[in-house]
């Protein structure tokens, strides 16, 4: 399993189709941003397409059980502008996105934006903490496994760090709600006894955050660590190894100054390249624990059901994981001397 | 493996399939040898066969919740040997109808996303030219694309069910199939044999169908098995998100049960661990039978373990 994960991370990361065109720096900058630029006008297409062009008259969602007479139907109509031109429709969704203008939300009446600005930092939080807890403790699982190949140590952390990657996460965090026992809160960021005061707001939140952080990085850090593993493995037979111990350097020196800098590259850009699968892994998660960020956003919105808001969070995580991966990309020629002049 | 006296008089066609036949056979060999692969192959039949055979050796009444004969989640014991739910149904018995749900779904699914993969990899990889890089620029988009979210919004638009699901997986898993077939494709059309069909007049559907499927087809097979099991947990998480049919069994339906009405909170453990372990088996076994097949059939892995 170890060495197919790592050679379908390879390929994405060395594209070997990548030399077509010139050589210069400034060229693959440019031919990068323009592909991510596409990547993000095709995603607003599809968000687009996805809910105009499927069954369901979103007129008739919105006043489902409600009272209304057919001036207030036509006037919905107009205001949602479903009777213009599909092309027309499109422009105005467009240019109404650089307005910041993502539609306004069916049930609660509010621009969609304001709902997703105020449902990003609970999300950059619970991710952003779940993702350096997992590089750290992925790399440093997968370093020493790596260094004691084979050994106990090795086998039984690969079989775990397996065993937990394909484990779906939701099942994993309902677990821990049970095994915990109440130990944890188990819903929500924030509870109402907690007293004022920046210091105490701040200890609620983190207790909030344990369960989902730990969910997440359960989930998380096992391909951290298969792929250091891997990656410093590689570098285990490399000739400026033998030179570094014929130093008479000590065992750990030579993993620290040489083996591991060496080996840290595609886990560098990994943290990137995983923002896909980061985004999904958030939906899941905070519906179980109703952590208050977008996936549970998008939670509320599937059981509206509450097509604009749907529409945008789809808009704004799609384009964030493309933006994801272009620094992947960019960051990956700047790390690595052979591929920036090749 | 020299081909006997006969051979002269049998046709082109029987000989192809003589020695397709030889093929699959050694292929069954060598899969069968590895004991992890087997093991995960014979339980997976035992698995497909005890889902198909549910309706005759148990009562689909225990399913029905106005016809339940429990009491509201009582643990586990002599009658109800894996407890009860909410509604007091065995959840022995749910999770094995689960097992029906979620294994259609995943074979389903499965199917229609090698297939969307399989046709554009070969046809990136065959056609070239601006075709090839339309589709190739089409397949990175969708492989970066956070999936769960785009499944979500399209189950948001399409009416609720078990198809929606499948179309809804379907449809987001394939880019990584597109991209094997695609390396595959190149590797099988850069060989001499396909350039003398050419020459002898073959045309694309001819190359193909005749030469490009055939050598794809094994390393599709392996990836199948591989993609089912992703499939089932991805059905698992949309279900337990509420996206399927609210009427059928599922185990991802069971776990957001558990969790909305209040079986976790009360740490009704009985009711969380059959379904999720269920999940884990199934899609253990296909992970087995997947790396097994894949070990025979991937040539690039092959010399690793000989």
């Amino acid at each position: 399993m170890t060495q197919a994960l790592t050679s379908d991370q390879a390929a994405v990361l060395v594209d070997p189709d990548e030399n077509r065109g010139g050589t210069g720096t400034t060229r693959f900058v440019l031919t990068k941003i323009a592909e991510a630029l596409a990547s993000i006008l095709l995603v607003i297409v599809l968000g687009f397409l996805l809910f105009r062009l499927l069954p369901g008259d979103p007129v008739a969602f919105m006043v489902r059980e409600r009272p209304t007479d057919p001036a207030q139907i036509a006037e919905l109509r107009d205001r949602l502008g479903i009777d213009k031109p599909l092309l027309t429709q499109f422009w105005d969704y467009f240019t109404g996105l650089f307005r910041g203008d993502f539609g306004t939300s069916y049930i609660e009446r509010r621009p969609v934006l304001d709902m997703i600005g105020e449902r990003l930092w609970p999300t950059v939080l619970l991710v952003g903490s779940a993702t350096v807890l997992a590089v750290a403790l992925g790399l440093w699982l997968g370093i020493r496994a790596a260094w004691k190949r084979d050994s106990f140590f090795d086998r039984a952390q690969t079989g775990i760090a397996l065993t937990l990657w394909s484990v779906p996460q939701f099942w994993l965090g309902l677990l821990l709600l049970v095994v915990t026992g109440g130990l944890f809160p188990s819903r929500g960021m924030h509870s109402p006894d907690a007293g004022p005061g920046f210091f105490a707001q701040g200890l609620d939140v983190l207790h909030h955050l344990v369960l989902p952080c730990v969910t997440l990085l359960a989930v998380f850090y096992a391909q951290y660590m298969l792929v250091m593993r891997s990656s410093l493995l590689g570098e285990m037979n490399a000739d400026y190894l033998t030179t570094a111990r014929a130093k008479g350097l000590r065992d750990d020196l030579v993993r620290r100054r040489h083996a591991v800098p060496n080996a840290l590259l595609p886990t560098v850009t990994l943290v990137f390249m995983q923002f896909g699968m980061v985004v999904s892994g958030a939906v899941t998660v905070e519906a179980v624990f109703s952590w208050p960020g977008l996936g549970q956003l998008t939670y509320d919105a599937l059981h509206g059901p509450d097509l604009p808001v749907l529409q945008g969070v789809f808009v704004v995580l799609a384009s964030a994981v493309v933006l994801m991966n272009l620094l992947a990309e960019l960051l990956y020629r700047v790390l690595d001397p052979r591929v920036r002049t090749a | 493996m020299t081909a006997p006296a006969t051979a002269a008089a049998e046709t082109p066609r029987a000989i192809a399939w003589r020695r397709r036949r030889a093929g699959i056979a050694r292929t069954w060999h060598e899969f069968a040898a590895q004991k992890a692969a087997l093991a995960g192959f014979v339980l997976l039949v035992l698995t497909v066969l005890l889902a198909l055979l549910l309706p005759v050796i148990s009562d689909s009444d225990g399913l029905d919740v106005t016809k339940a004969t429990g009491h509201p989640l009582s643990p586990p014991d002599g009658q109800f040997w894996l407890g009860t739910d909410i509604d007091g149904r065995s959840v022995l018995l749910l999770t094995m109808w689960g097992t029906r749900i979620s294994l259609l779904v995943g074979f389903a699914a499965t199917v229609l996303s090698v297939l969307i993969g399989t046709v554009i990899g070969i046809a990136a990889a065959h056609f070239g030219g601006w075709i090839s890089t339309i589709l190739l620029r089409f397949t990175d988009f969708f492989l970066v694309l956070p999936s769960l979210v785009l499944a979500i919004a399209l189950s948001a638009v399409l009416p609720q069910g078990i198809w929606t699901i499948v179309l809804a997986i379907g449809v987001t898993a394939w880019p990584s199939t597109a991209r094997l077939v695609r390396a595959q494709t190149l590797t099988i059309e850069s060989r001499p044999y396909i350039e003398r069909s050419r020459a002898l007049g073959g045309g694309h559907l001819h190359v193909v169908g005749k030469h490009v499927l055939p050598g794809v087809a094994p390393l599709v097979l392996a990836n199948t098995t591989l993609v089912v099991g992703n499939s089932i947990i991805a059905d698992a998480t949309l279900s337990f998100l509420g996206v399927g049919d609210p009427t059928s069994i599922t185990w991802g339906a069971m776990l957001e049960t558990a969790l909305n009405n209040g079986a976790v909170s009360r740490g009704a453990w009985w009711n969380l661990l059959p379904p999720g372990i269920a999940i884990v088996l199934v899609v253990l076994f296909f992970t087995l039978v997947g790396r097994g097949l894949e070990t025979v059939l991937n040539p690039r892995l092959k010399g690793q373990h000989s």
